[in-house]
This record gives structure tokens, sequence and C-alpha cells, in this order.
């Protein structure tokens, strides 16, 4: 079910995220403070490459890491042994996370 | 005399491949006694019938593990007053594998995965050749040691929870072999090894749940040979793209 | 229960943490994109849903949602540690600085966001 190319997405998008997500909990923190509005997040990321690169980076390694970690749960919770149904699950649910992510970044950053 | 309940109350399950129940059985406490001890007296004085396997009653060759309270266990070396909960006991087949009957577990998966993770020697010198020395002291050598105690008894694989969820898993028992074979400076076949334990079912599928290390009787680390499996497999991806 | 007594350790324990927060920040991610696209689609539809947030129940989502992300990060370095130097025996002392890292965390911004 899961064979070492895999197994090597899952732990080298897990290697980029890692300080990645360091980042996003000290921006969480701060953020939320006073509450969070549409607008102050949009002075904060709106036509900054900078953010763009580092939640596009992000978004990418997220959405493998989570298509590979349901992948899993689903065949050792179901007990499927279909490689073909499992690929075809991994890239359907990596793609949807791919384009809401997108579709998420476009409009904090670029739009 | 001994303290607590002079009778043991024995629940063992009865029956034939995937059908069965639990039977109740009185048996008298005696010191020093084993849970193989335990199953021995109920065969030889209230069923003959009851099926069990064991050979050697001494710890090494591995065929007497069961289920004790819900923990794989060697029962030839496990003492009653050790796991029993208040006199009770409940015994049944090694967990992960089929019934053949009673506690006697069909260990034919578990000797295949063995075979399919290359868990076996590869010569590379043919009997006319010098015995290869292997300096004892060496980190490749070491490593192998930590590993080699295995008596093939499926605690760890009837342990494991990732076995359970994923039947093609080779599990512990089996990549913990196929670590001391590529530690094994004389083998010639680590390529191979290192191919087999990473297809679809091999090492990289373990969660390190760490219940095969935990149960080992031996007190062999398998958690640690396949993470050993899985940096050595690693290191050949960046090498060669597999 | 005795079917579950192989599980009684720490190390499965650490298993089941991962598992679990995994799951939960996966199924959280659509939602968590589909929340940020409305800051262009839809701004005061955001804006209202940050108002709810001072919403104590949603405030506990929150801290829920970091706490998941943290026990997922801490366990994620505890794997990446086991699997990647090789070392035995303190599984156990970093399998407990895990939790105790995610407790930490959440702590700090729960503090900080009340």
């Amino acid at each position: 079910m899961l064979d070492l190319r895999l197994y090597m997405l899952q732990r080298l998008s897990a290697l980029v995220m890692a300080p990645l997500v360091l980042g996003h909990l000290a921006l969480m923190v701060y953020a939320v403070q006073g509450g969070i509005s549409a607008g102050e997040i949009l002075a904060r990321t709106q036509g900054s490459l900078g953010w763009a690169l580092y939640y596009g980076l992000f978004l990418v390694a997220a959405a493998i890491h989570a298509a590979i970690g349901l992948r899993v749960i689903l065949a050792e919770t179901l007990a499927l042994r279909s490689r073909a149904f499992l690929d075809l699950f991994t890239l359907a649910v990596g793609a949807v996370f791919l384009i809401l992510g997108l579709r998420a970044l476009h409009a904090v950053t670029l739009a | 005399m001994l303290d607590g309940p002079q009778t043991l109350s024995v629940s063992i399950w009865r029956g034939t491949g995937t059908t069965g129940a639990f039977q109740s059985f009185e048996v008298p406490r005696q010191g020093s006694q084993t849970v193989l001890d335990v199953v021995s007296w109920i065969q030889q004085n209230l069923d003959p019938t009851l099926t069990y396997r064991y050979a050697c009653r001494v710890g090494m060759c591995g065929s007497c593990a069961m289920m004790v309270n819900g923990v794989p266990r060697w029962t030839c070396r496990t003492h009653v007053n050790k796991v029993d909960q208040g006199g009770a006991l409940t015994i049944g087949p090694l967990r992960n594998l089929p019934v053949i009957k009673d506690l006697a577990a069909d260990m034919d998966p578990f000797f295949e995965k063995w075979v399919k993770a290359e868990g076996l020697f590869h010569p590379a010198r043919t009997r006319h050749e010098e015995v290869a020395r292997v300096d004892p002291a060496s980190e490749a050598r070491r490593t192998a040691d930590r590993a080699i105690e295995c008596i093939n008894c499926s605690v760890c694989y009837a342990a494991c929870d990732t076995v359970a969820g994923n039947p093609d898993y080779l599990g512990p028992a089996a990549l913990n072999r196929a670590w001391s074979v590529v530690n094994d400076e004389r083998d010639a076949g680590r390529a191979e090894v290192l191919a087999a334990v990473s297809v679809s079912g091999g090492c990289h599928n373990c969660h390190s749940q760490g219940s095969c290390t935990r149960h080992c009787p031996n007190e062999l680390s398998p958690l640690d040979s396949i993470a050993g499996l899985k940096r050595e497999t690693a290191r050949s991806f960046w090498r060669k793209g597999r | 229960m005795i079917a579950l007594a192989h599980r009684s350790h720490p190390l499965w324990l650490a298993y089941l943490v991962h598992r679990l927060s995994g799951l939960g920040l996966a199924l959280f991610l659509p939602v968590h994109f589909y929340m940020l696209a409305m800051v262009l689609t839809d701004p005061e539809g955001f804006d209202s849903f940050g108002l709810w947030t001072q919403n104590p129940l949603v405030k506990m989502a929150e801290f829920g949602l970091v706490f998941l992300l943290a026990a997922h990060f801490f366990g994620g370095l505890r794997l990446l540690a086991l699997e990647m130097l090789p070392w035995s025996g303190r599984q156990k002392t970093l399998a407990a600085a895990t939790v105790a890292g995610a407790f930490l965390v959440a702590a700090t911004f729960l503090l900080r966001a009340i």
C-alpha cells in the first residue's frame, strides 16, 4: 500500500513543512489577537510574493502529505488492497486539496 | 502455600478455522507454574482433544506462543503469577494468523512473508573457497547481533496492528531478519533484500507503534531493525532512484 | 479491555495521537481553504465569521485545531528522528516530550487568545 516512493514523498513533504508549521503557528498566535478580519489578512499578504511563495510551498506539501495520509487510513481501516483504487483516491484527494488551496492562496495574495 | 486463589479460572479458545468459542476450565494452582503447564494440565487431565503446539519448553524453539489475557506471549517461559488477573487466564491462538484448531495457529503466512522479505542467506562463496572472516567488533556485525536471536515465535507478528490492518504487510519478524541479512558482510544479496522490503507491503508501512519490540520475548527490537531498513532504502533511493 | 491489552504502552498511544490528529487536520484543510477564499469572494461573510469566533465554543474549536497541529508536528518530528537517526531507548522520552510540547504551544495560544 505504501511503497518506497510514496514513503519518501510523505517524509519529504513532512520535512518541508516542519519549519513552515512553526512559522504558521507563530503567525496564528500573533494574528488572532484582537480578532481577525478580511481587511487585516489582505493588508498583510496581498501583493506579497514572499507570502505567496511561503504558503504556496506549504499548501503543495500539505496536499501531498494529507492525500497520502488519508490513503493509508482508508486502506488500513477498510482493509482495501486494490492499488489502482488507492492510487486514484490519492490523486483525487491531492488534486482537490491543491485546487482549494490555490484558490485560497490566490484570494489572499495575488488577487 | 501460594498467595491468592488456589484455583485458576481458565478460558480457552476452542474451535477450528473461523468458528469457535471460549471454554472454561478450573485448574489447580502450583508454584512456578507456567501458562504452558496450565494448558498441558487441561489436555492431560480434563480434555485430551485440546490442540496446542509446543516443543522445547525452554524458550528456544518458538512454537508455544499464544495470546494470554490479550497479550501474545511465549507460554513456556511465562509464569502464571506474572500474568493472571485475580486467578483468571484467557488463552487464545496467536492473533493475525488463521486458526487450525484450538490454540494452534497456522504459521504458513508468517513464514511465507519471511521468504518474501528475502530474509535468507545469499551466499557469495563456494565450499572450495576459504571461510569468510567476520570481525565480531565491526559495526555491521554488532548491528546484526542485535537482531539475530529471533526464535520465529510470531509474538511480534501477533502484536502488530499494522499487520492486522494490512494483510500484505511483511511484519516485524520477517523485516527484522531482512535487516540482519543486510548487515551480514558475507551476504551477496543486499540489493535484492532492499528491493524486497520496498514493495507495497514492505517496511515503509510500519507506523512505529512498537508493540513488536514491547512484546518480543527475546527482547529484540524489530522497531529499530525496521527503522534501519527505512534508512538504508532511503539512502539507496537517493543513489539509484528506487 | 482484554482485546486491546497488547496496545497499552506509550508508543502505541503516540501512534494513536498522530493518526487522529492527522485525520482531523486533513478534514479541516478544505474548510480552512474555503474560508480563506472568502476573504476575496465574500469579505463581509468572512468578517461575520470572524466576529462569530468571539464565541467561546468556537474559541475551543480553534484551540483544538492548534492542539492538533502541534501534536501532529511534534509527533512527526519524533517519527522522523526515530526513522532517520539510529538510536533506541529514548523513544519513550520523546513520546512524552511530544505531548508536553503540544500542550505548551496550545496553552500559549489559549492564554494569548483569551
